[in-house]
């Protein structure tokens, strides 16, 4: 894979380094935590994750200030995470247990935070795309300043309503950032196979919309292009399209055979572009912290990823009348 | 301490597999993410990753076992500085049972039918003696959207034509030139994207109406309708409500052909999250438009073109709302009920009339909202006259008449002196060809029919 454009790297100080070291790593962490999980039946359904794309959401959150909203489809775990939500509530929510976010009623791929303003995780491919243009809406209608990060895969490209939204963001400027995260493969199907033409960013252009690819391995410049496009929307020019060219090392979800394929090209993405250790030679190149302060990090995420597991095995199943609970608001 | 390496499930459905091959032998270092081995699902032979690092120290079960039942220990896995002559032969885990099993059937059997009759609310809509109007519906929505407007900035509507053009029925005349572009948003032709841009909305703080030109094209939205405004309250455990009304007209207009002629009723009714209206005077026009609005729920709000210019006395007063899931007795009668919403209204009412004149005495059941729906009122009142007819344009399959129906034989069984009979539209796609399409609906000859089959004269 090779991205097509790669905004300059900034400076930046070796805290910061370690900080998305340590963010990233605890995607990474948990989403293996819930892989194992799942493999012992703990976990049910349909299980995403999100390893090996983990620089995007973490580049991207760093360009956000407070008050922006974010909505993603089914590949969520990371973006929550990311947001700061908390990873007991979310590995209680994939076991379907009181402790989750959604209180076990929405699972892996639906589940919310109003106080991170995280409005989720959606199952259906493409339908968060309107929806976040309409959190956009919301603000731009209130007169503030609110950004609302809409992520989608290159597989929902592909789908209808992404062009009727560009279409009236771009009518209404709406102050969208809509985050095409290519990880190259729809599912099981390739991008070669499935799009005519392979620049996503540029499908923008038909309306207006300015777009650019970004090298979504490298977690600096995910930040640098995330806080250019946040600036366009912010500063009401309407909305911005970021391509961030990414690779999911597990398959599609947790019953994926992976034939469509080679081991050996995910084993070269991993020996060669993997993000966290793009971070971690950094910090190490840069003086910035020992090998013994990483490892530290490392013990101190995989404490935090034992306790949410722990959390997520022993909160209970949700009380039987939950089940006729939060089908309407009371009037 | 040795960990043990578990027979993983791969799939949604898998409860066993067959270990096809080890790509690791004991001995050897793995890392977290190394293929460990390939396992056959009932789907495909799927990779099995490591994800703890360690060493092999003994494989338990060798390739080629077929039937290994999930969470079954397949290997150990050595941290450093642990040997396999540690191992002692680990004793295999008991399958784990799944707690779910454990749960009772929530709500298992309803208890069987109390023959007592319900206490429907039979309140007043109004004060007694309260001025009434002469009003057609559609000044009565339109009215009813304009006082909202007035009375919260965050309601706004959009739609296709509803700004310069007026509205394509009519129904947001003026509003553009009262609250502005910035309130009355003329959208695109593209209802699966401004239907998801208003639930955004909802999400966000505002209160949308969305204004489909038919709910012919609103199908192309269904989508966003049902699983992301009637869903994700429940999906989110109660924080994210979408208060949020979708309207516009509903059924078969006249000659427009089978794409543009078809009754939402039963599709929306059926869907829990959502609330459906569907009222026939205007005066119920107006009290339950003005409560979607209001409701912190995404409202459905099926109207109907033929409706709009019909005029009905509508109360004279600063503010009124009609709630959800509260039927209305059109006309009191004794020798039978006749259940209809909407349009249908107007063939129930006609027959009563008509019927009348043969002495038969019919009470006319308006629902007025399909979800919640009030199956107090049409019980307590079959159990007064015994017999029951349905009315809608809708087609006949799944239909509201077979739930009211259904609802009548659990509730009221003992009380039927006939069988429910529920007039619809026809099984068919709404013809163009004048005498057909008249053929299609039901009428209110049929109805008439209906009457003297249920009431055996």
């Amino acid at each position: 894979m090779a991205a097509r454009k790669t905004t300059r790297k900034p400076n930046v100080s070796g805290d910061e380094l370690q900080k998305y070291y340590r963010e990233m790593l605890l995607i990474r962490r948990f989403e293996e935590k819930a892989g194992q999980l799942y493999g012992m039946g703990l976990i049910g359904g349909f299980c995403h994750l999100y390893i090996g794309q983990e620089a995007v959401v973490v580049g991207l959150e760093a360009a956000a200030k407070e008050g922006d909203k974010r909505i993603t489809t089914y590949r969520d775990h990371g973006h929550m995470l990311a947001c700061g939500m908390d990873p007991n509530g979310v590995m209680a929510e994939l076991t379907g247990r009181e402790g989750g976010y959604s209180r076990g009623k929405g699972g892996s791929m639906h589940m919310f935070s109003r106080d991170k303003d995280f409005y989720g995780g959606h199952g259906i491919v493409g339908a968060n795309v309107p929806l976040g243009a309409g959190l956009a809406f919301a603000d731009k209608y209130k007169g503030n300043d609110n950004v609302t990060f809409t992520y989608f895969g290159d597989g929902a490209a592909n789908q209808g309503q992404v062009y009727e939204t560009f279409n009236m963001s771009a009518l209404w400027t709406l102050p969208v950032v809509f985050v095409i995260e290519n990880n190259q493969y729809a599912m099981g199907t390739s991008q070669q196979r499935s799009t005519s033409s392979p620049d996503i960013y540029h499908r923008g252009a038909a309306f207006g919309i300015p777009g650019e690819a970004v090298d979504g391995m490298d977690v600096l410049a995910v930040k640098a292009a995330g806080e250019k496009a946040v600036a366009h929307c912010r500063s009401g020019k309407g909305p911005y399209i970021l391509e961030v060219m990414t690779y999911r090392y597990r398959g599609h979800s947790m019953s994926d055979p992976a034939k469509y394929r080679t081991r050996e090209e995910v084993q070269k993405m991993r020996d060669e572009k993997d993000a966290i250790e793009h971070v971690r030679d950094l910090i190490l190149q840069g003086k910035h912290a020992t090998e013994d302060a990483l490892k530290a990090i490392d013990k101190e995420i995989k404490e935090t990823v034992n306790d949410a597991a722990e959390f997520a095995k022993t909160s209970p199943e949700p009380a039987i009348e939950e089940l006729w609970t939060d089908i309407y608001v009371d009037a | 301490m040795p960990t043990e390496v578990l027979m993983p499930a791969l799939s949604p459905t898998m409860e066993e597999g067959t270990l096809a091959k080890w790509l690791v032998k004991e001995g050897d270092t793995v890392a977290s993410g190394d293929i460990m081995a390939e396992i056959e699902t009932d789907k495909a032979t799927m990779e099995f990753e490591a994800v703890d690092e360690g060493v092999i120290g003994k494989i338990l079960v060798a390739e080629g076992t077929e039937g290994v039942r999930v969470n079954t220990p397949i290997a150990v896995l050595l941290e450093e500085g642990e040997s396999a002559d540690d191992l002692s032969a680990p004793a295999p885990a008991a399958a784990q049972e799944s707690d779910a099993s454990a749960a009772a059937p929530a709500q298992a059997a309803t208890k069987p039918a109390a023959p007592e009759a319900p206490t429907p609310d039979s309140s007043p809509d109004w004060p007694e003696g309260t001025p009434m109007k002469r009003m057609t519906v559609r000044e009565a929505l339109n009215s009813a959207m304009a006082e909202e407007m007035r009375r919260d900035d965050t309601v706004f509507v959009m739609g296709e034509e509803v700004a310069e053009y007026q509205g394509a029925y009519k129904i947001t005349q003026n509003l553009l030139e009262e609250f502005g572009a910035k309130r009355v948003i003329d959208t695109p032709i593209t209802e699966h994207g401004f239907a998801g841009i208003g639930v955004g909305a909802s999400w966000g703080g505002l209160r949308p109406i969305v204004e489909f030109m038919t709910w012919n094209f609103g199908m192309q939205a269904i989508d966003q309708i049902i699983n992301s405004a009637a869903k994700t309250l429940y999906m989110s455990g109660g924080q994210m409500g979408s208060p949020i009304v979708f309207r516009g007209p509903n059924g078969a207009a006249a000659r427009v052909g089978a794409q543009h002629s078809q009754d939402y009723a039963a599709w929306y009714a059926h869907i829990p999250g959502l609330k459906v209206a569907q009222p026939w005077s205007a005066a119920d026009a107006k009290g339950l438009l003005k409560s979607a609005i209001r409701d912190p729920n995404p409202v459905i709000f099926l109207e109907n073109e033929i409706l709009y210019g019909k005029s009905f006395d509508v109360p004279d007063l600063e503010d009124f709302t009609i709630p959800f899931g509260k039927a209305r007795i059109a006309r009191s009668g004794e020798d039978v009920t006749i259940v209809s919403f909407g349009i249908g209204m107007t063939y129930a009412m006609e027959a009563a009339e008509k019927l009348a004149e043969d002495g038969i005495s019919a009470e006319v059941v308006d629902l007025r909202s399909l979800r919640p729906l009030d199956h107090d009122t049409v019980i307590a009142s079959v159990m007064k006259t015994n017999r029951c007819v349905t009315v809608e344009e809708g087609w006949p399959v799944a239909s509201i008449g077979n739930h009211i129906s259904a609802t009548l034989m659990q509730k009221a069984f003992d009380y039927l002196d006939a069988p429910v009979i529920n007039c619809t539209g026809k099984d068919v796609p709404m013809p163009y060809a004048a005498n057909l399409e008249k053929l299609a609906l039901t009428s209110t000859a049929e109805v008439i029919e209906a009457v003297h089959q249920v009431t055996y004269r």
